[in-house]
């Protein structure tokens, strides 16, 4: 065995450099194990992962009324759309968007549209859930931050903002009544 | 820090004995009295040791706020209200802090400036210069978290929009962003790491800062003439003659800097902040603190989020190859007549870029009631003035600018014997 390892080795290249290499890896391994905790407690916690869901009754508002509900310490946009809203949302399906998506694939019920109101450029609100706000130039939300323009479905027109404002997970318990998350 | 030429043993005896087992005198007498320095350092030279004397009284007054702080999301804003009315003296001491930090950076800006037109960054003084460059990175997330704890609407949307920022990250982004949170947006998590952050980041601060001036007492300073020191004709010796001329500095920037605190405390400042941090609703015009707007600047001038995130930090990357960009062996711009006129070219660009940053998005310059600029446009031609003149125009200069002839010596320059 020992004139076998004598034979085989390339000079200054022994067993003992083996054993240190694999000491080394051995121990940098442990050392990235052992700092996995210290970088994952940086993580939400339990208590903030423990999310609740919210639930919204749509009954008091109008139509062309827009409503900003609070959900997992996010802003949810409801749009109750009204018809030329949906017309305008969806005669622009094939145009040129830089996030293609279809009105229709964004909402449950037409006139109903639920979106996360965080523009997805650096986590702004957009204007546009008040009347007397800045709508943009396709009558949707405005962003003021960096100018990012989303249209009545909430799809991303104009601006840095590189996808359409995000669609939470939701669904209709009633008629007139959505649980979201 | 290189160990100190040999010194005759101190006459007096407590002194020798503890000079014996920790060299401290000799380290102090090397480094602060005979260290030899440039005869002909102008003014623009003291701006590393006002620096200096600002992250002290950063420090200081940092943690006797801190005495008074709260770093919870329901009492932050409070908190500081409370050193504002109660507190003895709190007013003053947060508005030490408060507009300290502006003139941190002033002091540190002006430094970089005048490393940038005499080519302090040339060879020997790279490490030196990387060295600087970690301070301000460091200096500028320290800064941006100091601006989140009194968690007005200024606060809370500018660690939104700066936390973002790593989301253009590819495929991992949106994780990044929700492990910096401790959350699924900014709130109290995020508070609490950002105070603990800022409170450590000073003294990492003032760690490197003791190694640039190790780099510093190497390589040791340059002048405003860039031609090294040829003897001791050309040195004179730190103390009593710069540490006297540094404490001018101090008095004369400490008037302003007070006076800034006295009489015009919120100059900086944005009313917005003092509005309770609202999750619900972006205040319908924000911008970053005045030392931050070229680059927020830079940011918005590119339409692409992930582009644009790499040119915003690029503004400042790039600057640690700037040894190798500007090839030209002559170091100070007093010689280098094209160079001269583009690096004025220069500084105005990164004004016009915090101007540009100052005004919405959407602004447009009024010429006249019909014409107008929109900013964006002003915004992205300065953004490439800004790149074109350090990765482009800087090489292309050192190729062909033929520049004046050198002094021979320091000594020489002055009328002295060379």
């Amino acid at each position: 065995m020992a004139d076998q390892a004598a034979k085989t080795e390339a000079p200054g290249e022994t067993r003992r450099d083996f054993l240190y290499l694999a000491t080394a890896t051995v121990g940098a391994a442990g050392v990235a194990a052992a700092l996995w905790p210290f970088i994952d407690s940086m993580n939400p916690a339990a208590d903030i992962r423990a999310l609740s869901s919210t639930e919204v009754d749509l009954a008091p508002v109008a139509v062309g009324q827009r409503i900003t509900v609070k959900w997992q310490g996010k802003p949810i946009f409801i749009d109750h759309r009204p018809e030329d809203e949906i017309k305008r949302a969806r005669d622009d399906d094939n145009a040129d968007l830089r996030d293609p998506q279809k009105d229709a694939d964004r909402v449950k019920k037409a006139e109903w549209l639920v979106m996360v109101g965080i523009c997805t450029h650096l986590g702004c609100i957009p204007g546009g859930q008040k009347p007397t706000d800045p709508r943009g130039d396709w009558g949707g939300w405005f962003c003021p931050c960096h100018g990012s323009v989303y249209d009545t479905s909430g799809r991303i027109r104009k601006g840095p903002a590189p996808r359409n404002l995000a669609i939470p997970p939701y669904e209709f318990t009633a008629d007139k009544m959505i649980k979201i998350g | 820090m290189p160990a100190p030429a040999a010194v005759p043993p101190p006459e007096n005896a407590v002194v020798r004995w503890i000079e014996e087992r920790l060299p401290i005198f000799g380290f102090v007498k090397h480094h602060l009295r005979d260290y030899p320095t440039p005869r002909n350092l102008n003014y623009l030279w003291n701006f590393g040791s006002i620096a200096g004397v600002m992250l002290v009284v950063m420090i200081v007054t940092g943690v006797l706020l801190a005495m008074q702080y709260t770093a919870n999301v329901n009492m932050a804003f409070d908190s500081v209200e409370r050193i504002m009315r109660d507190v003895n003296y709190g007013w003053l001491l947060r508005y030490l802090h408060m507009n300290g930090g502006s003139f941190f950076f002033i002091a540190v800006y002006i430094h970089l400036f005048r490393g940038l037109y005499y080519g302090s960054y040339k060879a020997p003084r790279e490490i030196l210069w990387w060295l600087g460059l970690i301070i301000l990175l460091l200096m500028m997330a320290t800064a941006f978290m100091g601006y989140v704890l009194p968690w007005g609407q200024m606060s809370y949307w500018a660690a939104t929009v700066i936390t973002n920022l790593f989301s253009a990250i590819p495929w991992v982004g949106d994780s990044i962003v929700t492990w910096l949170w401790g959350g699924f947006s900014v709130d109290n998590p995020t508070l609490n790491r950002f105070y603990a952050l800022h409170y450590l980041l000073p003294f990492v601060i003032f760690a490197v800062v003791f190694v640039h001036l190790w780099a510093l007492h190497t390589v040791k300073s340059n002048n405003p003439l860039g031609v090294e020191p040829k003897g001791k004709q050309d040195t004179i010796p730190f103390h009593p003659y710069y540490t006297a001329k540094d404490f001018f500095g101090f008095g004369m920037f400490f008037i302003v800097y007070l006076g800034v605190v006295f009489f015009a405390p919120n100059l900086f400042s944005e009313p917005d902040n003092y509005i309770q941090a609202n999750p619900m609703v972006t205040p319908p015009h924000i911008v970053p603190e005045w030392y931050f707007l070229p680059y927020y600047a830079i940011l918005r001038s590119i339409p692409d989020k992930l582009l644009g995130v790499i040119a915003m930090f690029g503004s400042i990357l790039v600057l640690f190859v700037l040894p190798w960009l500007d090839r030209s062996p002559i170091k100070s711009g007093r010689f280098r007549p094209i160079f001269k006129q583009l690096f004025w070219l220069f500084v105005v660009d990164c004004v016009v870029l915090g101007w540009v940053g100052k005004n919405s998005p959407d602004a447009i310059l009024r010429i006249s009631d019909t014409v107008g600029v929109p900013f964006l446009v002003i915004g992205r031609i300065a953004t490439a003035y800004y790149f074109g003149h350090l990765l482009v125009l800087l090489p292309l200069i050192a190729a062909i600018e033929k520049p004046k002839p050198l002094p021979d010596s320091i000594s020489a320059a002055s009328g002295g014997k060379g």
